[in-house]
């Protein structure tokens, strides 16, 4: 139980224990435990190769872990027996490199899930597809070939692609990284709305103030274990541990001495 | 040059392209499926099958069609399986082929990114929805340019047809020579039926690729 930004008490809808996972010899994830309750915005921040994307990918099955537990909703989901299938139509995910399916229009990009995986109807699905996108300020874009948008653009309809399968969590992988500049905003601030609604996320980022203003809580992960999990404001203003300490450092700047 | 010839055996040509034709046709079409089903099994790394379809591919692109047409033609006879000549080339264009298109099916698969397959794979497609939906479209369209050319390379190998008594274009041409000794005429005929054969396809495959480099997928 844990309490979030409205007060309200929530149930526990993905639960972590001591997940390990390594890459031949390399140990990337040692000892990680977090619970994920209903609702609730989580934002995984630390260095690069900290392992915080491979944790994501655990989450989804992306990657087979070594030790440790998932589970989902109570349901184990780290077993050999685990039905990915199912489990990624309830843990979406969006990634880094906004992967559209090139041969497929924006529309059928995300009509294909719920229709061929959930076996929705075409027309419902299309029908919900165009509510989606006009959400995320994509509704002529409906008929494009993903080569015909943007990078934000793209990113946005990925977002959507995952959201339309009604899933109980999403998880974004680094989503504005390989975007310019000036596209990030647009993305964030779909997230941020969704985040508004009531959404589920793991969010990893490396956008600082875009953290600060969408989480319910922060972990901060290095070397592959969490150090700090805190509240945003506690977290960004008051850090506890000397590495997240560190950490945040780096994205500060001196100002240059005047010359006398 | 004897021009009455030419007129008199351009209709035994005309018959012989189109037998040529028909094999090739029927052989060029049951290639892809092996070439399909092989890619497939690859792709999916299906045990024991992958390990068959890797020994295939060996055997098939490093013997010649027409050792492979002598095995079928006079080896299969003795265990006392008959073929006749035309299932023969059918046969044997397929399992030359099939390799060829094998390979090129790999090709266009390798081109895709991982990330594609993982985006696939997290709204929750089946590895075999992922193959018809996301890999094969994508495969085929850059597998095009190695397809064109194999089909082009299966037609011009039927000319060792003639080697197990189909009358195929070469039969014709040989034929006519040890009959008459017109051998200028004979072989200028059989070079005019190859180029009307694969003229046109050389030029249909030229305009194909440049359509898809313009119209290319691009994320």
């Amino acid at each position: 139980m844990a309490e979030l930004r409205c007060g309200i008490l929530s149930d526990v809808l993905l639960e972590i224990k001591h997940l390990k996972k390594s890459f031949g010899d390399t140990e990337v994830l040692r000892d990680l435990s977090l619970d994920v309750h209903t609702g609730e915005v989580i934002v995984v921040i630390g260095p690069s190769g900290c392992g915080k994307s491979t944790f994501l990918r655990c989450l989804n099955g992306l990657e087979k872990v070594q030790g440790g537990e998932i589970r989902l909703k109570g349901n184990l989901i780290t077993g050999s027996k685990t039905d990915w299938q199912k489990v990624r139509q309830q843990i979406g995910m969006v990634f880094q490199s906004y992967d559209l399916f090139p041969n497929m229009t924006v529309l059928q990009n995300l009509t294909l899930g719920p229709v061929k995986v959930q076996k929705r109807s075409r027309e419902e699905a299309a029908e919900t597809a165009r509510k989606l996108l006009a959400r995320v300020g994509l509704a002529e874009k409906e008929n494009a070939f993903p080569r015909e948008l943007s990078g934000g653009q793209k990113q946005r309809a990925a977002i959507v692609r995952a959201l339309i399968l009604n899933p109980e969590i999403i998880l974004f992988d680094e989503v504005t990284a390989a975007l310019d500049p000036e596209m990030v905003r647009e993305v964030l601030d779909v997230i941020l709305e969704l985040a508004k609604s009531g959404s589920t996320m793991v969010i990893v980022t490396h956008e600082m103030q875009f953290a600060r203003a969408v989480a319910d809580r922060v972990v901060f992960i290095d070397g592959g274990e969490i150090v700090e999990t805190s509240p945003p404001e506690e977290f960004f203003t008051n850090p506890k541990t000397e590495r997240a300490r560190k950490f945040l450092n780096m994205f500060q700047f001196d100002k240059r001495k005047e010359e006398p | 040059m004897d021009w009455l010839f030419l007129q008199k055996y351009t209709p035994m040509y005309i018959e012989a392209a189109g037998l040529t034709l028909r094999i090739a046709a029927i052989g060029i079409l049951l290639s892809f499926a092996v070439g399909l089903v092989c890619s497939v099994v690859q792709q999916l790394k299906i045990p024991v099958l992958r390990q068959i379809v890797g020994g295939y591919i060996e055997l098939s692109r490093n013997t010649p069609l027409l050792v492979q047409l002598f095995f079928l033609y006079f080896g299969f006879p003795r265990l006392g399986i008959m073929i006749s000549s035309e299932l023969c080339g059918i046969i044997g264009l397929a399992f030359l082929g099939g390799s060829y298109m094998a390979e090129a099916f790999r090709s266009g698969i390798d081109s895709i990114e991982q990330t594609q397959i993982e985006s696939g794979l997290s709204i929750g497609l089946s590895k075999m929805q992922l193959i018809r939906y996301i890999v094969l479209p994508q495969a085929v369209s850059v597998s095009v340019p190695a397809f064109c050319a194999n089909i082009i390379f299966l037609i011009k190998e039927t000319s060792v047809f003639s080697a197990v008594a189909l009358a195929d274009l070469m039969y014709v041409a040989k034929d006519l020579i040890g009959l008459y000794y017109n051998t200028n005429e004979a072989l200028l005929l059989l070079v005019i039926a190859y180029l009307v054969l694969l003229l046109p396809i050389s030029v249909v495959s030229t305009i194909i690729e440049r359509r898809l480099r313009h119209a290319r997928f691009g994320n």
